[in-house]
């Protein structure tokens, strides 16, 4: 065994399978990047919806919520939140937390003014029309 | 110790367990808001905390991988460490940006953090692990140029063992891994693919061949084993760890927007996955079986034998349990996640660094081993936190199968919130586990201050009489 396989072997196994599956990785990803703007219609990304995402990201929106399935696991998905509960829904929702409700989980308050609850809402309407190939499996997320 | 200037891991070590303790109290405070939901609200929101527990997990692993890095690289290459000086200020500035950090999550706001920092400039903050303000981003890429020219200077310097090029390796791939998070595209699709570039190419690419070298070392030195047999076999298996890995890294990308075909990709390669940790068991206890001599220190043989076991069934048979697209269409995003992150951290990260803390920390202190009674603290430590991780991820799978049961694959869904109080009992087991796991921790800390070194003859005449 020690004659017929040697260590330089198993390190070219190691380097050659590394290298062979890096270079199939990137020409997929490549492929992938091509498709993600029509798959999540980069085209809709207005000024709206990208100020939206910046107040969801700064905000640590996904430190309890996930979308599409990632994020922390505290709160609701996000994900099709826009088609769960519409947007004068989630735009009160947002404004009435948190509730103060003993021992329910709560959201802070983010004193977000009219404007930014509007891109808020366009960004969770832009991420609902994400084609996530079928998931999640319903609208409860 | 064989070089003096190993005698700069000392610091590292201590920190890391110091942030391992710090951790696991975020750990403590985030499982009871899921049981209390105003508990500490609203001065400590729940993500706040959260992003606490996550990030002084990565930070005490780096603390722990660099402190590694600098025991083993001067051994293995049998010179002295490049510039200790440089390796001590740089634990320093680590520690230090790590502290600030923390604080700066606790004291203000996030948006207000990220206002305060540059953000707007760059924007880099909101997704997992990746929290940090811009500062602590930059300080983090300076503080892995100081290691990867500590460490690369003395392997050029020295002797180059296997062991040291796949070390040496894994830590310039954990730092070139970590550049893309400076790219947080716009694009929130974009943004969630190469976010995976750096999380799963650390945990389940280039951080497995760290843990392979870091085991593979405190094998040879144990075991007394042919170093050519270990060089062998942690080749082999890192290699089964980039092959099935590298287009494994699809089974993230099935429902996030990417297209399908990932679906194939990711099922199949991701189920290859666990060989890897299964090749590392059978390596272990091969290493074990052929052993040439007895090493005093026991408790460092038990964390380097019980972490291929842990990490396969953290890694590889909770991370199997929901890899399938079939499986995951439905547990994509509950708590089988959480349970998998937190037996496979800790099963394969957090053990292999106890694992050379154990090894280390004793010869670091002029010893080659503690004493027995310390042992004993150490390896009772190792049975509490391993059989209270195991509980937490049982609980974590019960609040996975409820979730699965009633929410996803219900015919009449039950909304999230409603579904998350049907799985109170399991919160309360996963905090119940989590105190014993916090025990267990305690217990493990312990042993670091009972005195006393191992003598052979003394316990010999203990066991005789």
């Amino acid at each position: 065994m020690q004659q017929v396989f040697t260590k330089a072997m198993a390190r070219n196994i190691f380097l050659g399978g590394a290298v062979f599956f890096l270079i199939i990785y990137l020409a997929l990803s490549y492929d992938t990047w091509q498709q993600i703007p029509q798959r999540d219609h980069a085209d809709k990304m207005t000024a709206s919806v990208l100020r939206g995402k910046y107040l969801f990201d700064t905000n640590d929106c996904a430190g309890c919520h996930t979308v599409n399935g990632e994020g922390a696991y505290f709160a609701p998905e996000l994900g099709n939140v826009y088609k769960r509960r519409g947007p004068e829904f989630i735009a009160a929702w947002i404004k009435s937390q948190p509730t103060g409700v003993a021992g329910r989980r709560q959201m802070p308050d983010f004193h977000f003014k009219q404007q930014q609850l509007t891109d808020i809402v366009a960004y969770l309407q832009w991420l609902s029309n994400v084609d996530t190939n079928h998931w999640p499996p319903n609208i409860q997320g | 110790m064989k070089y003096s200037s190993q005698a700069v891991a000392k610091p590292y070590f201590i920190a890391a367990l110091v942030l391992f303790l710090a951790q696991i109290v975020f750990g403590l405070i985030a499982g009871l808001q899921y049981l209390h939901g105003t508990f500490l609200f609203p001065e400590l929101p729940f993500d706040v905390v959260h992003m606490c527990h996550t990030n002084l997990l990565i930070v005490w692993l780096l603390m722990a991988f660099m402190g590694a890095a600098y025991f083993i690289v001067p051994e293995e290459a049998q010179t002295e460490l490049f510039s200790p000086k440089l390796a001590l200020i740089t634990f320093w500035v680590f520690l230090v940006a790590g502290g600030l950090t923390v604080l700066g999550y606790l004291l203000v706001p996030y948006s207000k953090l990220a206002a305060l920092t540059g953000n707007a400039f760059l924007p880099t903050m909101g997704r997992g692990y990746l929290e940090q303000p811009l500062p602590t981003k930059v300080g983090i890429v300076l503080v892995a140029l100081s290691l990867l020219l500590n460490v690369s200077m003395t392997l050029i310097k020295g002797r180059k063992t296997s062991i040291n090029l796949i070390l040496v390796g894994g830590l310039w791939g954990l730092a070139l891994l970590f550049l893309p998070a400076f790219y947080f595209s716009t694009d929130t699709v974009k943004a969630s693919f190469s976010w995976w570039w750096i999380v799963h190419g650390w945990v389940e690419g280039d951080w497995e061949l760290i843990l392979g070298a870091l085991l593979g070392f405190i094998l040879i030195k144990m075991t007394g084993v042919d170093r050519e047999i270990v060089e062998k076999w942690l080749y082999i298996i890192i290699a089964m760890t980039l092959v099935s890995g590298i287009i494994g890294i699809g089974h993230h990308y099935y429902y996030t927007g990417a297209p399908a075909y990932w679906i194939w990709l990711g099922s199949i390669f991701s189920a290859l996955e666990p060989i890897p940790f299964i090749l590392l068991i059978v390596f272990a206890f091969k290493m074990l079986l052929a052993r040439r001599r007895e090493h005093p220190n026991r408790a460092a043989m038990q964390w380097a034998l019980g972490t291929p076991i842990m990490a396969f069934l953290g890694a590889g048979l909770w991370g199997f349990m929901i890899t399938l697209a079939p499986a995951q269409y439905y547990m994509h995003g509950t708590n089988f996640t959480a349970a998998h992150g937190h037996l496979a951290f800790f099963g394969a990260y957090a053990m292999v660094s106890l694992a050379i803390i154990s090894y280390a920390m004793p010869i670091l202190r002029g010893r080659s081993a503690n004493s027995a009674l310390a042992q004993r603290w150490e390896i009772t430590g190792f049975w509490i936190m391993v059989l209270s991780m195991l509980g937490i991820t049982l609980a974590l799978t019960g609040a996975g199968i409820v979730t699965v049961v009633l929410q996803r694959a219900a015919d009449n869904p039950m909304g999230f919130m409603d579904v998350q109080d049907k799985a109170r009992v399991f919160f309360w087991i996963r905090e119940g586990a989590g105190v014993c796991f916090f025990i267990g921790l305690l217990t493990y800390l312990t042993s670091f201050f009972i005195p006393g070194e191992y003598s052979y003859d003394s316990e010999t005449k203990r066991a005789l009489s």
